[in-house]
């Protein structure tokens, strides 16, 4: 089995570059339930940051209707959030986001996930099951664990928009 | 005690270009009441009326947004009215038909049918908050709740309705979506 990260917050994920390309994203919106994967490297700058508007709420179903109502105004959301929201919210993912085909964009850490693993070969259960949901509901996911993986994030948000559909980006480690 | 579909007769006459948001009972009562391209009623999930009122309210700012929704809806997503308050849309009218049943899952009562929605909502920190119980009340003050700063909150104290006929595809139907979005973007 192979060991622990030493270092969760290494800076082998840059905090800033996530927050420059969800930025370059259009993203105005950032809807979030805090999640201790992603607390540090962006939602505590994210909340700073004049560029984005931080809808902090309650629980992580109410992100995707929020999100969903202003798709229709042609305003940007981001949802910031920690896997076990996401498998919270499922039933509103699965039908405003899959059926009705809305462009919702979640950000999602991966709470407790080595990130030296592939997320399907997690020792953690919830961490274990997020792929295969996503793949079983037809959303597009994409892993982010290392520098290199922040240019996915503009293309994914950019096609989510473009073609009306939900995308998410798995955060494999905390950014720093 | 009202009768909800009388309540929206009243209300029908104080809408004009306003999103209205509504789910299950409500949205069958209101389309019947008042057929419009601006009644959004692909909600999704049971409970996130409140939540796609927000959006659509703080996405258009110069454009009022009322919620029609109901109490075992609202009970889903109770944190809404903290997220609401929190956030302030003054375009934002929050309605909840208060029945005491999950009516379209079979009239089984609510887990607390006189639960206070407007004390709630009030804790919560609505700007303003009603507590409807007679129509004729509801009459005279209908306008003025509308077009205050909000976001506000009213209770609608209403009988459960004789039962419905829920046009799922019709109210769900993605052309309707479409043609809501193009209306509401202008």
């Amino acid at each position: 089995m192979p060991a622990p990260d030493p270092s969760p917050g290494s800076p082998a994920l840059s905090g800033s570059a996530i927050i420059a390309a969800i930025k370059a994203s259009g993203i105005e919106y950032v809807l979030s339930v805090p999640d201790i994967t992603t607390s540090s490297g962006l939602l505590a700058p994210i909340a700073q940051d004049k560029g984005f508007r931080l809808i902090r709420v309650c629980k992580e179903d109410e992100c995707i209707g929020i999100a969903s109502g202003l798709s229709y105004c042609d305003k940007r959301a981001l949802i910031l959030i920690q896997h076990t929201g996401f498998l919270d919210s499922i039933n509103a993912i699965r039908g405003i986001a899959v059926e009705y085909k809305q462009p919702i964009c979640m950000m999602v850490g991966l709470l407790q996930h080595e990130p030296e693993r592939e997320p399907r070969a997690s020792s953690r259960y919830g961490v274990r099951i997020m792929e295969p949901i996503l793949d079983d509901m037809g959303i597009a996911h994409h892993l982010i664990s290392a520098e290199a993986d922040v240019a996915k994030i503009q293309p994914a948000i950019e096609k989510a928009y473009r073609e009306s559909g939900p995308v998410t980006l798995l955060i494999g480690r905390s950014p720093a | 005690m009202m009768k909800r579909d009388e309540c929206f007769r009243v209300l029908a006459r104080h809408i004009s270009d306003e999103a209205v948001v509504a789910t299950y009972s409500s949205a069958v009562d209101w389309v019947a009441v008042a057929p419009r391209v601006l009644n959004y009623t692909s909600i999704g999930a049971m409970g996130l009326d409140s939540s796609h009122g927000l959006g659509l309210a703080l996405g258009r700012p110069d454009r009022r947004v009322v919620v029609l929704q109901g109490d075992g809806s609202l009970l889903m997503n109770l944190g809404s009215l903290v997220t609401i308050a929190a956030v302030a849309p003054k375009n934002l009218v929050h309605l909840v038909a208060q029945n005491q049943t999950y009516e379209a899952n079979g009239g089984h009562p609510i887990p607390a049918p006189n639960v206070d929605f407007a004390g709630l909502a009030r804790a919560a920190g609505y700007a303003a908050v009603y507590d409807f119980s007679d129509l004729g009340v509801f009459e005279q003050q209908v306008a003025h709740v509308l077009e205050q700063d909000g976001p506000v909150f009213a209770t609608l104290h209403v009988e459960p309705s004789k039962p419905l006929t829920y046009d799922y595809p019709s109210l769900y139907d993605p052309a309707k979506r479409k043609a809501f979005k193009a209306a509401w973007q202008q």
